[in-house]
Order: C-alpha cells, then structure tokens, then sequence
C-alpha cells in the first residue's frame, strides 16, 4: 500500500543540510583551537574533573590547520551555524511543528516502551507520531544544546565585553568546560542519529532531501529494530512507486 | 514540482558553496574569513563598553609563579643599562607633548592597582595583581590629539610590537604595569615596563615596553601580522 506524504518542509531540509555542515566545521575548529591548550585547569591549578588533562585530541578530527585559522573558521562559521538554527527554529514555531520535537506528558513512558522494544522486550513497535519517543527527545536535545553552546561560546569570545553572559556559567574556566561538554554530547548524539537513521529507517533520507516519505515503509509499519526488518516487504514499496 | 526542484538545487548549492569553500579554494576560503573577521571586528567594537570590566573575585587564587612566561627572542630579554641607557618610555605619535619618562616618572604618576584576568589566545586565563599608570592617563599627559585612532605598543623583545584600536586603550584596565603580586615586574614577565589589559589577549598586551606611538591608522603587530586576529579583544 502507497501511502506518500510530504514529511519534511524545505525550510527544514535546507536548515537540517547547512547545519550538519556548520556543526562540522565549528566541531573540527573548536577542538583545533582546543588542542593549543588541551586542559581546563589555570596554570598552578588542577583539574582533576577531566582524566585527559593535557591530552591533545587527535590532529585528524580537527579543522582548521592552526590555531589562527581555526579561529578564523569558527567565528566565521558561527554565524552560519547561529542564522541557519534560528531560521530553523522560527519555522518551528510558525509552523507548529514543535509539536514533533517539544516532549509532552506520556512521552517518557512512550521512551521506555521504544526501549522495550529495541531490546525485544516488546513484540510490535509503539504507535507514534512524525518521530518516536527517543528520537523526540534527541531531537528536542539537539537545539537546546546548541543554545547552550551558543551561549557558553559567547561566554568565551567577550568574557570581559559581554561579561554578563559569561557569569551565566561562573566564569570563564567553567564557560570553557561547558562549551566543550556540550559540543561532546551534541556530536554524540549526532553520531547515533545518523547510525539511527541507517539502521532503522534509511527510508527517512528521501524525506529529509526531497521531502516525501513513504509511510508504508515506516519503522512501525516495517515493525523495524535496529538491522531488523530494514527492507520494507517488496511489494509495497513496488505499489508506492507507481502510486507516486 | 518546480518550487521542489528549486529547493533541492539551491540546498544543493549551499552546501556544495560552503565545502568548496573549505577544500577546492583555499584563496576563496580565506577571502571569506577575512570579510568574517572583518565583520566580526566591526561588531566587537560596537559591543565595547568602558563600563564592561572585567571582576576577579577577591578571594580568588593568584597564579603567581606559575603565571606563564613568554617572549619570541632567544634569551629572557634584560635591559642592560650599561649597554643601551636609562630605560624610558617614549610615548610621541598624534600627541601635542611627546613624553619620555624614566621608571621613578612613571612610578610618581597615578597609580591603579588590580586582580584582573589574563586572557590568552591558546584557552588558558591566569590571575594576577597589576599595578601600573592607565595608559588613558598618559594620553592625557601627552595631550593624545583629534587624529589619535590607534595606538603603537612597541618593546625591546625583538621587535614585538602590537597595535590597538583607540577605545581599548582608553579603557580603565588597561594599564602600563610595572609591578606584579605587589612587587616590580619580573625580567620573565616584561620588565621594566609592559602593557597589561584583560580587554584583550595576551598576544595583545606587549612585554618589554618602551614607545607608545598614536596614530592615525593601525600598523598591525607581530602576532597579527602572522594571521591573527589584529583585534583580539574579549
Ligand atoms: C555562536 C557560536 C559559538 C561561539 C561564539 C564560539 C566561541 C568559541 C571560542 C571563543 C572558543 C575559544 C575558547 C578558547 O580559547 O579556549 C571556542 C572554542 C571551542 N568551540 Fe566554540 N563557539 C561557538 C559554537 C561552537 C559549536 C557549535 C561547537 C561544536 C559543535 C563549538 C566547539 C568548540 C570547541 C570544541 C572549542 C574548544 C574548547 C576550548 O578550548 O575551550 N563551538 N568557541
Ligand atoms: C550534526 C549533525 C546532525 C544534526 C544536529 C541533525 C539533527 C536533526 C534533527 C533535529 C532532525 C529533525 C528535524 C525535524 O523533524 O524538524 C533531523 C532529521 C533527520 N536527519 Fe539529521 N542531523 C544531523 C546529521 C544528519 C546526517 C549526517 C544524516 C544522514 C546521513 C541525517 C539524516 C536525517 C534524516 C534522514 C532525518 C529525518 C528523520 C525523519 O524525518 O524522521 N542527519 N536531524
């Protein structure tokens, strides 16, 4: 059975696409820029929080050849990066489609059931909306982390000019660990997303380049785990193309 | 259909832009990073605030010895007045009255002591306890004129040397210190004499002092000149 709906709004495509290049290039940059100082603590003092202290991060994760340039990168990106989110976010809003994202009363039930499920614990898939339970919630982590980072990198930038903003989170020590945490679990997150979509529903990506999706080949009706039932049974997916 | 097509292609075209931009056209890129930095300066002045300092806590812990040392000659630069003189300060440029002040005239001039931060490029900060002369009260000694936009700090390690934009100068921490922690400045952090202003970053804040030259245009600065950016505030 065909059942194609246009499940993505150009906006979102077109703001999904410029931010995974930004967060790229601002991740790569930020961990060159790290790595001219790997450690949190100020000089005399210790830090005893982060167990690589002094430890460089990999030279090949990092964009931006040195520090100068890397510098350069990210506070050019980081306009890009900013623009790009709040055209993201105001489409949100205007459209309603927050709803998707924002988490609701139920939803951490309905997370525990997807679990269940993942780990056969469950036998058919929960009902759901647009996203599933835990897809909601990352989705709804995502752009609070990058508040987050915003904020804590402007904190960075102008501790003394926006002052204000960095007493946010302390101070400048702690505004740099904040930084650097969100970034790591922001990419974590965007690690498992992609693995996510892969593994479970590669059908999403038409919908997050064209637009259009086939909801007869959803995760819940293809009852899809992780590498489980990941082909939609042919024959719909054969109607759906003369359908469309 | 068509409005779908559009979409695609310029989405396309966006991000085939933004990676050209990192790998194929290096030239291109950096044109683009220069107009961003150039943005972004324009931006960073129009936030500056005299009134935005920047607060230590009282209480907090200096960095004291551990307060990294650094210099581009080969040796800690020493003033050896056997060798070049009584070390002065020359501040001359955009100004009606050039001065030229021994470390006693400098020392007699009115004094501010305080605990700021040290903000390097590289991530660190470090505290410490300057005292010194305003360098906004030697533009007033000097009579610093209507054409005084910038400001030359020049020193003796090699030849370091940062310029400054006006409003950054003129700001109540930034100071010429001659004292660290309540004793003389050390040969290891620019003795006689240096600039020190939590305003700016480290790179910034020139060691080894000897002229202050206003002027009417920027002329760049070592760490600037190597593609840094020329203003590094904070
Ligand atoms: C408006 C957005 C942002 C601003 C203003 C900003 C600003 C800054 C600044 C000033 C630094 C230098 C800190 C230092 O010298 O140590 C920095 C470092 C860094 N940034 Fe950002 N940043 C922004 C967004 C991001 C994003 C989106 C990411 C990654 C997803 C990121 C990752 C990093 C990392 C990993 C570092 C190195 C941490 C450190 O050494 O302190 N930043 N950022
Ligand atoms: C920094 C990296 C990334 C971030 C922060 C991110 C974030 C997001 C967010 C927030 C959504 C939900 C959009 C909405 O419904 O309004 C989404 C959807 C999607 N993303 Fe990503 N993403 C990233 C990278 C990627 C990559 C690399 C891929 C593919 C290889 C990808 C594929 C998808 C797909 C297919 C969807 C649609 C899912 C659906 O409609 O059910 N994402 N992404």
């Amino acid at each position: 059975m065909a059942d194609l709906v246009r499940r993505n709004h150009w906006v979102v495509r077109v703001t999904h696409w410029v931010n995974v290049v930004a967060i790229i290039v601002m991740a790569g940059s930020g961990m060159r820029i790290f790595n001219a100082h790997p450690a949190f603590a100020r000089p005399g003092e210790r830090f005893p929080l982060n167990p690589w202290e002094g430890h460089a991060i990999p030279k090949w994760l990092t964009f931006g050849a040195w520090l100068g340039g890397a510098r350069h990168w990210h506070f050019a990106m980081m306009w890009i990066l900013v623009l790009n989110g709040l055209a993201y976010l105001v489409f949100l809003f205007l459209h309603g489609e927050w709803r998707d994202v924002v988490p609701r009363k139920g939803d951490a039930r309905d997370a525990i059931e997807m679990l269940r499920f993942y780990l056969f614990l469950r036998r058919d898939h929960p009902i759901q909306g647009k996203h599933n339970a835990l897809q909601k919630s990352a989705y709804f982590a995502m752009p609070v982390l990058g508040v987050i980072i915003v904020l804590s990198g402007l904190a960075i930038w102008k501790p003394v000019t926006l002052g204000f903003i960095t007493v946010l989170f302390v101070n400048y020590k702690w505004a740099r660990v904040v930084h650097f945490v969100a970034m790591v679990l922001l990419i974590v997150l965007a690690l498992i997303h992609v693995f996510m979509v892969f593994a479970v529903d590669p059908y999403a990506l038409r919908s997050i380049i064209t637009g259009w999706y086939n909801r007869a080949n959803s995760p819940e009706a293809r009852n899809a785990r992780p590498f489980y039932h990941l082909v939609a049974p042919r024959r719909s997916s054969a109607e759906s193309e003369t359908d469309a | 259909m068509d409005r779908r097509r559009f979409v695609t292609i310029s989405a396309a075209s966006l991000s085939g832009a933004l990676l050209a931009a990192c790998n194929a056209n290096p030239e291109k890129a950096s044109k683009l990073l220069a107009l961003a930095e150039h943005g972004n300066e324009s931006i960073e002045r129009g936030l500056f605030r005299h009134t935005a300092m920047d607060s230590v806590p009282s209480a907090a812990a200096l960095a004291g010895k551990d307060f990294p040392k650094y210099f581009i000659s080969d040796r800690v630069p020493v003033w050896d007045p056997a060798v070049r003189g009584v070390w002065r300060l020359e501040v001359s440029g955009a100004v009606r009255t050039p001065l030229s002040l021994t470390l006693e005239q400098l020392a007699a001039l009115p004094r501010v002591a305080q605990k700021v931060d040290h903000f390097c490029v590289e991530g660190w900060n470090a505290r410490a306890e300057w005292t010194g002369v305003r360098v906004s009260e030697l533009a007033r000694l000097a009579g610093a004129t209507a054409d005084a936009h910038y400001v030359d700090f020049a020193g003796f390690d090699n030849d370091y040397h940062e310029s400054w934009d006006m409003e950054s100068a003129m700001h109540p921490q930034t100071l010429v210190a001659y004292g660290m922690d309540g004793r003389m400045l050390g040969p290891g952090h620019g003795a006689p004499a240096r600039v020190h202003s939590p305003i700016k970053l480290g790179y910034k804040n020139t060691k080894y002092l000897t002229r202050m030259v206003f002027m009417p245009s920027r002329n760049g600065g070592y760490w600037s000149d190597q593609g840094y950016e020329w203003y590094g505030g904070t």
